[in-house]
């Protein structure tokens, strides 16, 4: 697709702080390159603002590859917008027509109150991990790497998991704001896994009584956290948590 | 400033059981008595906060980012070395030694990369009881791919994530301290300031990114593991936060500058296309394992790469360097990308790009083989530039990635501060002048779970020091420097924007005078002119930058300004060591100082020293010391990779 320039009306979320009531703002974006990644379209906005002493908008971003999982927000209803299994820093603007009108919020959930703008407290995430997303190994003495072997089909599953890279656009996404795909995606990796079987069922109960805590919601099976996941993980990994869930429940 | 570098007596290969033989050690009852404070997240900091905290510290562990999982290691995407000969293709530690140090090109300290690849196996080993998903054969037994500048295959992998599998490793065991209430993490604080008490690291000054409200935090060690350097040139492959003030902080509290002008570019990463872009993104090295690096034989030919004829293709890293083919290390890659380019053979719009290839690999294994190893890769590419490699070749060219130079340290990591540490990037300790593939993240986890330990039991264990907390004056003196620090940044946006420049502009400018001339190749012409023109653009930063809003609040043109003075003063010795070393060796490639091959010409009679920079004060001209390298075991030869 040849590059070129394009506007746009943008509806974004402008929030003082995590104590004032929000709300959008419009702004005229012109000579936007379709080369542009939408946060550079975002830094060409901020620069615009700041150059005319207005506030610029205030996101999270880092890697801008699509690792890190800290760059989030809802695009036109659609966490991390409308491409599949891409993250904002990741998806162009080619994807954008000339005069589109793009609404632009934070995600938003009980478990991530909003700092400013678009940056939001992701910590519950943290703390779910905290739980019990580890093997409680210490540093050192640890067996021969090649000692357990592991099937390749295995190690791929885990894997598939283990790739999630947590920014939470599946919690953002679930009419119940549950983060069930990002703590199922922890337990199905190491449940998966050798290493991972001394706590099989502590570690599934932690993490699950962890989650409720945080005041996350549970799954219906809406799938739409599976739709927007930059990783792409599967909701099967709820569901192999939901049986490690029963399983330690019983027998824990 | 003296640079004892503390190396251990007796053969090289013993010299790291001797060492921890002869270390002080600390009781464990004791351990819970002293305080570190670790910053940084990333594979160093996040191993060694878990490792201290395990071993029964007090660890205060502080991040940039919103969570510690965001640091940049996770962007790592090809793997980590380690020597266990799983393969049983001749790899040894004295190979992964050997490996290394030639690769850094002589500038590195034999003692220190013979522990690293000493430890390396046991990383791998840790890593896979922490449940990091390696990738494995089909008997089940870990898997290995080949990495530039080896002959061997050592490379453990995790898809193209195998940095975000590390990093996520080193996380959980962080979470799992954090969880016990032995490791205290503070996420979205920034390090603004480095506290001495009575000449020793005492602790930090914090700015907490949400509120704007400073912090000071005391310890009995601090421990810097804050990453490289890269990000002075505006655009590099690093995260967009990555920065150079914790470093610097501590280099004007004292703690010397090691080599500052070693910086790797990264042969393969997506060509710059518009003024616009704010970052370059890497495409990992290990594609060069499968794909074939070539530009049309003739200048100037605007076909599209299919349409040329194979004997009208230049595959000229294969060609010139036939046992390496397009494994050679990166910065000869990097070099010959140059070449190409500047004799009119590069392709693509900017005329900046060669093309990485893998029809044959294509046609050799199939799609679905090629996939498997490069599927994320591939995907990646295609999503930033609209175009499939498997149809139509990769167009790269070298970007700013990693930084060897760092914080001058002892064997033990210890800075010429007493009791501060640095590890990982952020020191200059193992990778010469050029590092190898898939040695950061060996070196990273190496010096976080495997060496910082035996450091900091052996300086708290030999070391009396008095009990201080934060009410002491050198804290409230600091805290207040930070404050009087960030009044001045907002001075110049008092008046509104109008005629002012944004804090972006400015390091575009910055980055562009390095690029140009203290990039891929130097001269002393080009060095003398980026030295004279860097006090203009300081001088434009302090006078003319807008910042709009407070200090009291979450403001992050006022978190990059910081940053970016800091780039401004750190330029100046960058480009000094770069003119002061007048020989060209790994990545450092002097114009004076070539082969008639145009390969880098070392000057080991004049050269074989670390270079050291010590700060001098505002006006002061940054004074160099040096600590020569003596090579017991190896003979430092000319690199050569034919």
């Amino acid at each position: 697709m040849p590059t070129t320039n394009i506007t746009l009306s943008l509806e974004i979320w402008r929030q003082k702080d995590s104590k004032a009531k929000g709300d959008f703002e419009t702004y005229k974006l012109s000579n936007i390159s379709t080369d542009m990644s939408f946060l550079e379209m975002l830094d060409v906005l901020n620069e615009q603002l700041t150059r005319e002493g207005s506030d610029p908008v205030a996101f999270d971003h880092d890697c801008r590859e699509g690792i890190c999982g800290m760059c989030a927000a809802v695009i036109n209803g659609i966490a991390h917008g409308p491409e599949p299994e891409t993250t904002l820093c990741q998806l162009h603007m080619r994807h954008f027509d000339d005069g589109d009108t793009l609404v632009i919020e934070p995600f938003r959930s009980r478990a991530f109150p909003i700092h400013k703008d678009l940056v939001i407290d992701r910590s519950s995430l943290d703390r779910i991990i905290q739980a019990g997303g580890y093997t409680s190994v210490n540093t050192g003495g640890t067996p021969d790497g090649n000692s357990t072997p592991i099937p390749s089909a295995t190690a791929e599953l885990a894997m598939d998991a283990a790739s999630c890279i947590g920014c939470g656009a599946c919690v953002a996404s679930c009419p119940n704001s549950a983060a069930m795909l990002f703590t199922g995606a922890k337990i199905s990796q190491l449940s998966l896994l050798p290493q991972g079987q001394p706590e099989r069922k502590e570690r599934a109960m932690a993490m699950v009584t962890a989650m409720d805590k945080e005041g996350f919601g549970n799954c219906t099976n809406e799938r739409e956290c599976e739709a927007v996941c930059p990783q792409g993980i599967s909701i099967r990994h709820i569901a192999r948590m939901n049986r490690e869930f029963v399983k330690a429940s019983f027998f824990a | 400033m003296e640079l004892k570098s503390n190396v251990p007596e007796g053969p090289l290969a013993e010299k790291w059981d001797n060492h921890r033989f002869s270390s002080k050690l600390v009781n464990p009852a004791n351990r819970r008595k002293y305080s570190i404070i670790v910053v940084g997240t990333g594979l160093a900091g996040a191993s060694a906060s878990a490792t201290l905290a395990e071993q029964g510290y007090e660890v205060e562990t502080f991040c940039i980012q919103d969570s510690p999982r965001r640091a940049h290691s996770i962007a790592a995407q090809g793997g980590i070395n380690a020597a266990k000969n799983y393969q049983n293709d001749g790899d040894s530690i004295q190979r992964l030694f050997y490996d290394t140090i030639k690769g850094g090109d002589f500038r590195s300290r034999e003692a220190n990369v013979y522990r690293l690849a000493q430890v390396s196996n046991s990383i791998i080993d840790q890593c896979v009881a922490q449940g990091v998903p390696f990738a494995r054969e089909y008997g089940g037994t870990l898997a290995n791919r080949s990495f530039g500048g080896a002959q061997v295959s050592r490379t453990f992998y995790a898809r193209g994530q195998t940095g975000q599998q590390l990093l996520l490793g080193a996380y959980s065991a962080l979470a799992r301290q954090i969880k016990t209430g032995k490791v205290t993490m503070h996420t979205r604080k920034e390090m603004m300031e480095l506290v001495l008490v009575d000449g020793k690291a005492r602790g930090i000054v914090t700015r907490d990114i949400i509120t704007g409200k400073l912090e000071t935090y005391s310890a009995d060690a601090v421990i810097l593991a804050t990453g490289g350097y890269g990000n002075a040139y505006f655009l590099s492959t690093n995260a967009m936060a990555s920065n150079v003030t914790a470093a610097w902080r501590a280099h004007k509290k004292g703690a010397g500058f090691a080599n500052p002008c070693f910086i790797q570019i990264h042969p393969t990463c997506i060509p710059v296309h518009g003024s616009f872009q704010s970052k370059l993104t890497l495409m990992s090295e290990s594609l060069r394992n499968d794909g074939r690096v070539w530009v049309p034989k003739k200048p100037g030919d605007t076909r599209r790469p299919g349409s040329i004829p194979e004997n009208e293709r230049d595959y000229y890293l294969e060609s010139k360097y036939p046992s390496f083919g397009n494994l050679v290390p990166r910065d000869v890659a990097s070099r010959n990308a140059k070449e190409q380019c500047d004799d009119g053979k590069g392709v693509g719009t900017t005329n900046l790009a060669v093309y990485l290839d893998f029809a044959e690999a294509i046609s050799r294994d199939g799609e679905a083989t090629i996939l498997k190893k490069y599927g994320n890769l591939f995907q990646m590419y295609e999503k930033i530039t609209d175009s499939n490699p498997l149809h139509e070749p990769m167009m790269i060219y070298p970007a700013v990635h990693y930084t060897m130079g760092g914080l001058w340290v002892d064997y033990n990591l210890m800075t010429t501060i007493p009791g501060l540490f640095a590890i990982g990037e952020c020191n200059f300790s193992d990778h010469g002048a050029n590092r190898l593939g898939a040695s950061a993240l060996m070196q990273g986890l190496a010096d976080g779970y495997f060496i910082i330990g035996t450091s900091i039991a052996g300086y708290l264990g030999s070391t009396e020091q008095d009990i201080v907390d934060n009410g002491h004056k050198q804290f409230s003196d600091a805290k207040k420097s930070v404050q009087d620090r960030i009044a001045k940044l907002l001075r110049s946006s008092e008046g509104g924007p109008a005629g002012k420049l944004t804090v972006d502009e400015i390091h575009k400018e910055l980055g562009l005078l390095l690029w140009d001339h203290c990039g891929m190749a130097r001269n002393k012409e080009g060095l003398e002119k980026a030295l004279a023109e860097l006090p203009a653009i300081q001088k434009k930063f302090w006078d003319n930058v807008y910042i709009p809003g407070t200090g009291e609040e979450l403001n992050q043109s006022l978190e990059r300004a910081g940053r970016l003075a800091d780039f401004l003063e750190f330029a100046e010795i960058m480009i000094l060591d770069a003119l002061d070393r007048a020989e060209s060796c790994g990545c450092h490639l002097r114009e004076e100082s070539q082969t008639e091959e145009h390969e880098a010409k070392r000057d080991d009679a004049g050269y074989s020293h670390v270079a050291v920079w010590e700060y001098q004060g505002e006006d002061g001209v940054p004074k160099l010391h040096k600590e020569q390298l003596l090579f017991e075991t190896v003979t430092p030869s000319q690199r050569s990779y034919k």
